[in-house]
């Protein structure tokens, strides 16, 4: 069970993140919603090359008696998404920012000029 | 016959619009002309190299599909039955077929830049976006690794997400450049976690070892879910259709070609994982002993008449004259994942095939198309500065050259002969109507709607008195005329031979589709 925490924690952080895209109507919330899915996504990538007991993958520094490793794969993964994910949250706040100057508001709703 | 190509050639197609990308900043200080020549050149020079692969692997896959391998970091043999780590390019006849369209559509996009784009600054940022943009959509093409895919995914959703909202003193154009990037990037997130999914079962990122592997576990079917409800809504079908139209319409024009290429490619992405990476699973009993691939079919097949009804119902009623053909591109995105779906449905019979086959055509037939009547859009919007089809009219008068384009594009868009949308939806009519007669009543039916609503474009726009605002209306640059001819003329020439590149290009990339083990032993056999 214990073990199972943080794939537990993985689901509530998208879900969370999911809940503030549908139901905010703030820019800037929605933006925090993609940053919690981002994160949840990264957790799930990083628990995943997780073992108990092992110790960080470097060949060179590994003590006596030590033969577990966590891979390090998924965290070569979590590293090249979470520079995309900075690059992804620039853009957004920047286009945050023109927005902000074109309509003085960061409401959805307010915004709405784009309509059908 | 084929030449002998270096094997890094696959990389060089990504690596040089990549390069190009950062030297375009550095040679725009010295001079803007120099600047603009560079980035054709550029482009030339990968249009070059993809042309000249594409003729390698199309000789060679007339007789059995080929597939060409490149491995990043060491040329050696490496046993991909161990989980190795490495990241590699695969390319088939259908990855290459994709590459083309691409290159198609960024070449036609610099030529018209140069005159459509002069009058706007910032123009060094512009032309580095779009060639990260081609290297991002060339690589998701041509990548054979999962996590590669994301990252390139990522990579052409930034930038295209920028490039939508490059007029930034427009609020309408921010407003979709940001809508664009929060679906994008939900979509790859959601992208990622599948990927993840799949390396934590089978400790493999590679799309053939991950192919091998596959079981079809309670988690393959998240992950299947999750790639394709992704990926299909990059590729904007509906109901996840809602960012395209504003997107498509509120970017310059030169962009929204661009911007039809990545759509394209989630499209090849939802290909690669239907077909490839759960290749091996398709003819498993799923449910109630119906098969996977009937049950992906029959889920796709609603959804993409859900797509070209409501694509060309809303055309219908559109009076802005882009936002009316971004809705025609989602009807057009319905008829490709019509006869994909239709495929998939009825695999292993020959009509299947067929079908799968009218679709791969229609890929190439649908950016060729809705590219031209986009660039027609935008070759109006310069000269009159006009989007609204209620104040434009008779417009044939002054601009001759673009008429004549808009009603080729027209034409060809409604599926009439004897242009290419007809060769292609003729064969999607044909097979769809041996699965099911009503897919294709439907399919018709909508397909003349939409040239009704094309032909009341061309009346309100091109026809009806000279009005005195556009008395000073000219035709447009010529830079713009020959983009707009390059397309028109491949047009002509598909609609005219469609059995040329019917057996030439678009039958090796079905067989490299549906030739899942070929695909697997050409990585996994360690030749």
């Amino acid at each position: 069970m214990i073990y199972n925490i943080p794939y537990i924690a993985v689901v509530c952080l998208i879900l969370i993140g999911l809940y503030a895209l549908v139901f905010k109507r703030n820019l800037i919330k929605m933006i925090i919603g993609i940053t919690l899915i981002e994160s949840g996504v990264n957790l799930f990538l990083i628990t995943l090359g997780y073992r108990k007991g092992s110790i960080a993958p470097i060949y060179t520094s590994k003590p006596e008696g030590i033969s577990i490793m966590s891979l390090p794969v998924p965290q070569a993964l979590t590293l090249t998404s979470i520079v995309i994910g900075v690059a992804v949250l620039a853009l957004m706040l920047s286009l945050v920012i023109h927005i902000y100057r074109h309509y003085g508001t960061l409401d959805v709703r307010k915004i709405g000029r784009l309509k059908e | 016959m084929s030449i002998p190509l270096p094997e890094y050639i696959p990389a060089l197609i990504v690596a040089v619009p990549l390069l190009g990308a950062f030297l375009t900043p550095l040679i725009s200080r010295i001079n803007d002309k120099l600047r603009n020549i560079f980035v054709i050149l550029v482009l030339g020079l990968n249009s070059f190299l993809v042309s000249i692969l594409a003729y390698n692997i199309f000789t060679k896959s007339a007789q059995e599909p080929y597939i060409m391998k490149y491995v990043f970091g060491g040329s050696q043999n490496i046993d991909f039955s161990l989980p190795v780590v490495r990241i590699l390019f695969e390319v088939d006849a259908m990855s290459i077929f994709m590459a083309i369209i691409a290159s198609i559509l960024v070449f036609v996009t610099v030529i018209y830049s140069w005159a459509f784009m002069k009058e706007n600054t910032g123009l060094d940022k512009y032309y580095t976006l779009l060639l990260l943009l081609t290297a991002g959509m060339l690589g998701m093409m041509l990548t054979g690794d999962m996590f590669n895919f994301f990252v390139f995914l990522e990579i052409t959703s930034i930038s295209s997400a920028a490039l939508v909202a490059f007029w930034t003193h427009k609020g309408e154009s921010v407003e979709a450049g940001f809508k664009y990037i929060l679906i994008s990037t939900i979509g790859a997130l959601f992208v990622l976690f599948a990927v993840a999914i799949l390396y934590g079962q089978y400790d493999a990122l590679n799309i053939a070892v991950l192919s091998n592997a596959i079981q079809y576990t309670f988690l393959d079917k998240i992950a299947l879910v999750l790639l394709i409800v992704a990926l299909a809504m990059k590729a904007g079908m509906v109901p996840m259709h809602m960012w395209l139209p504003d997107s498509y319409s509120r970017a310059p024009a030169t962009v929204t070609i661009a911007l039809v290429g990545a759509t394209l490619a989630s499209l090849y992405g939802v290909l690669r994982v239907i077909f490839t990476l759960y290749g091996n699973v398709l003819s498993i009993p799923a449910k109630f002993g119906i098969p996977v691939n009937v049950l992906i079919g029959w889920l796709v097949i609603p959804l993409a008449v859900l797509s070209i009804i409501v694509g060309v119902m809303m055309a219908l009623r559109q009076t802005d004259f882009k936002r009316l053909i971004a809705f025609a591109a989602v009807a057009e995105i319905g008829y490709m994942f019509l006869a994909i779906g239709t495929g998939l449905a009825a695999m292993g019979t020959e009509y299947g095939r067929i079908a799968l086959e009218g679709g791969i055509f229609h890929i190439i037939n649908d950016a060729l198309d809705v590219g031209l009547l986009f660039l027609v859009a935008g070759a109006i919007y310069y000269a009159t500065k006009e989007w609204s089809l209620n104040e434009m009219g008779g417009l044939a008068r002054n601009m001759k050259y673009t008429t004549i384009f808009f009603v080729i594009g027209l034409l060809a868009v409604a599926g009439m002969p004897p242009f290419n949308g007809f060769a292609s939806k003729l064969i999607i009519y044909e097979s769809t109507f041996q699965l099911n007669p009503i897919l294709a009543i439907v399919a018709i039916l909508c397909s003349i709607l939409l040239l009704a609503t094309f032909v009341k474009v061309f009346q309100s726009a091109f026809m009806g008195p000279k009005l005195p605002k556009f008395k000073d209306v000219k035709e447009v640059p010529r830079s713009m005329l020959f983009a707009m001819g390059i397309l028109a003329c491949s047009i002509i020439f598909f609609g005219l031979f469609p059995n040329l590149i019917l057996e030439n290009i678009v039958r090796p990339a079905a067989d490299a589709l549906l030739s899942n083990a070929q695909y697997i032993t050409t990585v996994l056999g360690g030749a």
